[in-house]
């Protein structure tokens, strides 16, 4: 088999890693949404809600199958440890998707059975955020391997430690969903949303403090990364920092957008730090990005398809997102 | 009990395959379906296409939303059961099921929502183009689920480096040996699916005198349509079958329930296949007719299970009654629908109230004979995962334990009677209201790709 003159994995690390992003921001704020849905003071509150989501929420969720399949196809390993070692959180991962969606639509349409939809979609979420959380501190605690294979035990993903980071990634959703509704909503609805924003961040920010003084103690690949002298990594703190003083002071000045748009480049700046504490392992502690890749005529043949598919998704989200600008009401939709 | 983790993971991908595999059986039939009936609205400009149309595309979201949900988790079956079996196999599986996501995310994107939403928007011809579109994508999904499918019965245009399969020729990979005979099969089995259910939903509205009018001519169309369906499937699952004789020649003797390769095997219409002491009992047989249907010679050398020894065989009870099950269910399709053409004379099927009954009953048919074909094929590759090349306990995921999977397989069995349940209950709802014209709807929520918001019919 001859090597390609040009290759292609770091195209693909790039293509799961916009798909992960995209993923985390967009369904993180309809999931967050889901986190506050049965906290909203009335009826009307959770109609608006849903009416904010409704048109995209269905699209937010193209980019986890989008990246799962691209994982499998690009990066085996990734997909054959990290499934088998999140084996449990997987499954309450997809039962938590599928009664949020299923409910969903199902609200949409009932009357009388309108509780139990509402209900299975705050839970359903709920339990969806906080699995994806405790993935990310999987992720930072590393994988038992051997061989190529997973060997640690049902449970090793969920430890004092991943459970904080679950509730930390519920707590950032709900953040999301907070300055999204802001963003969606006028009067009583968006009083609530302003209101809850600061508490939130209080709670995001400590999480993060703790998660960040917690790592070295359970990983110290990223101790070293961080503390082994001063490096360039150090700016997306920095800038992640920045962007909670914006949240702060543009919620405080009653701001519509911008508050959105701060907590999105909190969650940036988070990510592209946990890539950079981790960069070049995609199984930590053992694998890399190259030990992961699949065979170069299979991320070829693959490319092809995806260089034609990814614009047109992004297209047809950007328009989505065009259509349904501006603030919705709870009369938006559903007789 | 030790509990097994390879028997639970079979069970788990059996149970969740087959819930899932119900419904694009069904989309891809309706699929084309709708295709056929917008291509008469637009040629004939007769109103009745189009009601006929708008009722079965919101039947058509109803199922596709199924569809779609239960679907996500097929796609992390293969990590989280399988992990051995997805990491030697994922150089060619990996990108043969992203075609699929690929092609269905076109689909959605570009024109499943002028499908749903479009009627009126639209020009009536783009709108036919766009069910023609849609149908098509459904084809396409089909054919990459059934190339990896049918790579797995007959693997080739690979090599094997370290344990890893590594394709050094796509297209051998893709088309190979068994790939044209499965997706023919399962394409007739999707119409055959899609052509009992409309049939039987007719029937139904006849016999409750809803829009007779209009149902007469769906039922009669349908009718003509099966009555050519029917012979065919039985001649391609014929070829289906020769094929797997020439690949998997233990799978067709489990098929016929014949231990020991002989000249002039029988033809078992009844017997209670005993694995362990490898014989059957109360054998009803016709002398013969297994080797002329396998050979088309009534003397022809068939080959027996026992060519293989019984580690190596698949469960044959199983595989030997899913397949009789399979038969007799294609059998009653063709008797129905050539019943269909004696009632012709006076148009006696659709006032006849037996036969509209019998319809009606028959919409369970191809979902059962579907269901029990896919049995057939795969637990008669049994114990192998990819054919002679990798076993079931080989690719299991290692670190998997009984009690993991028994977990996630009652949780599975919990989410999907609950989503079922109500999606079935919405079914109903759908169909009882009927194919009235639907009120005013506002436009603004409805989403290509929540295709459950094309249904305008309250929940309770």
């Amino acid at each position: 088999m001859s090597e390609p003159i040009f290759d292609l994995t770091y195209i693909w690390a790039g293509i799961i890693a916009f798909g992960v992003i995209m993923y985390v921001l967009m369904d993180g704020f309809d999931l967050g949404l889901g986190v506050l849905f049965m906290f909203a003071p009335t009826e009307e509150d959770r109609d608006i809600m849903m009416n904010s989501i409704a048109p995209v929420w269905d699209g937010n969720e193209t980019w986890l199958v989008l990246g799962g399949a691209g994982l499998l196809a690009a990066f085996p390993i990734v997909y054959t440890i990290f499934l088998p070692a999140l084996y449990i959180g997987v499954f309450l991962l997809l039962a938590g998707l599928i009664f949020r969606g299923v409910a969903f639509e199902f609200r949409l349409k009932a009357h009388t059975s309108r509780y139990l939809w509402n209900w299975s979609f705050a839970i359903g979420s709920t339990i969806a955020a906080f699995a994806q959380g405790a993935v990310v501190g999987a992720y930072i605690q590393g994988f038992e391997t051997e061989n190529m294979r997973y060997v640690g035990g049902a449970f090793d993903w969920l430890t004092p430690f991943t459970a904080f980071t679950g509730l930390g990634l519920v707590a950032g959703y709900a953040l999301l969903g907070a300055t999204w509704l802001v963003m969606k909503s006028t009067g009583a609805t968006q009083q609530w949303a302003y209101r809850l924003v600061k508490p939130l961040l209080f709670v995001v920010v400590a999480v993060f403090c703790v998660i960040s003084t917690w790592t070295p103690f359970v990983d110290t690949f990223t101790a070293d990364r961080w503390f082994s002298g001063p490096s360039y990594i150090w700016l997306l703190p920095v800038l992640g920092f920045l962007c909670v003083i914006w949240l702060y002071r543009s919620v405080s000045k009653k701001r519509q957008g911008s508050p959105f748009v701060a907590t999105m480049g909190m969650f940036i700046f988070t990510y592209l730090g946990l890539l950079a504490s981790k960069w070049p392992y995609v199984v930590p502690p053992t694998y890399t990005l190259k030990d992961a890749a699949s065979a170069p005529e299979s991320q070829l043949f693959l490319l092809i398809g995806f260089l034609f598919v990814i614009p047109i998704v992004l297209a047809y989200t950007a328009w989505t997102y065009w259509v349904f600008r501006g603030k919705v009401t709870a009369d938006d939709g559903y007789h | 009990m030790e509990l097994d983790p390879v028997v639970i993971s079979r069970i788990q991908f059996a149970f969740v395959v087959s819930f899932h595999a119900i419904f694009p059986v069904f989309t891809i039939g309706l699929a084309s379906y709708l295709a056929l009936v917008y291509g008469m609205a637009f040629k004939t400009d007769n109103p009745k296409w189009e009601r006929l149309g708008a009722f079965w595309t919101q039947v058509f979201a109803v199922v596709f939303g199924m569809g779609v949900v239960s679907g996500i988790v097929m796609s992390f079956q293969f990590g989280t059961n399988w992990s051995n079996f997805a990491l030697a196999t994922a150089n060619f599986l990996g990108p043969v099921l992203s075609y699929e996501v690929v092609t269905a995310f076109f689909l959605e994107a570009a024109f499943l929502g002028i499908l749903l939403f479009g009627r009126g928007k639209v020009p009536n011809g783009v709108h036919f183009f766009a069910a023609c579109m849609v149908s098509f994508g459904t084809f396409i999904s089909s054919f990459w689920i059934l190339s990896a499918n049918s790579w797995m019965h007959t693997p080739a245009g690979v090599e094997v480096i370290d344990g890893i399969y590594r394709v050094v020729d796509w297209q051998a990979a893709i088309f190979n040996d068994s790939f044209w005979y499965r997706f023919s099969h399962m394409a007739l089995a999707s119409f055959l699916t899609g052509g009992f259910v409309v049939a039987g939903v007719s029937a139904w509205f006849l016999i409750k005198k809803h829009d007779m009018q209009l149902h007469r001519k769906s039922l009669s169309m349908t009718l003509w349509l099966l009555l050519f369906l029917t012979p065919l499937q039985v001649f391609v699952g014929d070829l289906h079958g020769l094929n797997t004789l020439e690949h998997q020649p233990t799978k067709v003797a489990a098929m016929e329930g014949n231990w020991e390769t002989r000249a002039g095997a029988p033809l078992l219409l009844f017997a209670i296949p005993d694995q362990e002491n490898q014989t059957n009992h109360f054998e009803v047989k016709i002398p013969k007719l297994a080797s002329y249907v396998l050979t088309h010679d009534w003397d022809g050398v068939v080959p027996g299970i026992k060519e293989k020894p019984p580690e190596l065989q698949p469960n044959v009870p199983v595989v030997f009654w899913a397949f009789r099950v399979m038969v007799v269910m294609g059998l009653l399709m063709v008797l129905v629908a050539f019943t269909g053409l004696l009632l012709r004379r006076k148009r006696a099927y659709m006032h006849k109230r037996w036969y509209l009954q019998t319809l009606r009953v028959m919409t369970i048919t191809p979902f059962i004979a579907v269901l029990s074909g896919w049995i057939v094929t795969e637990v008669g590759r049994a114990p192998y995962l990819v054919y002679e090349q990798m076993t079931h306990a080989e690719a299991v995921t290692p670190s998997l334990t009984g009690g993991m999977a028994l977990f996630t397989l009652i949780g599975y069995m919990l989410v999907y009677a609950c989503v079922f349940i109500a999606g079935l209950y919405y079914l109903t709802r759908v169909l009882q209201k009927g194919t009235e014209v639907p009120d005013h709807v506002n436009d603004e929520q409805h989403r290509p790709k929540r295709p459950l918001s094309a249904a305008d019919v309250s929940f309770d």
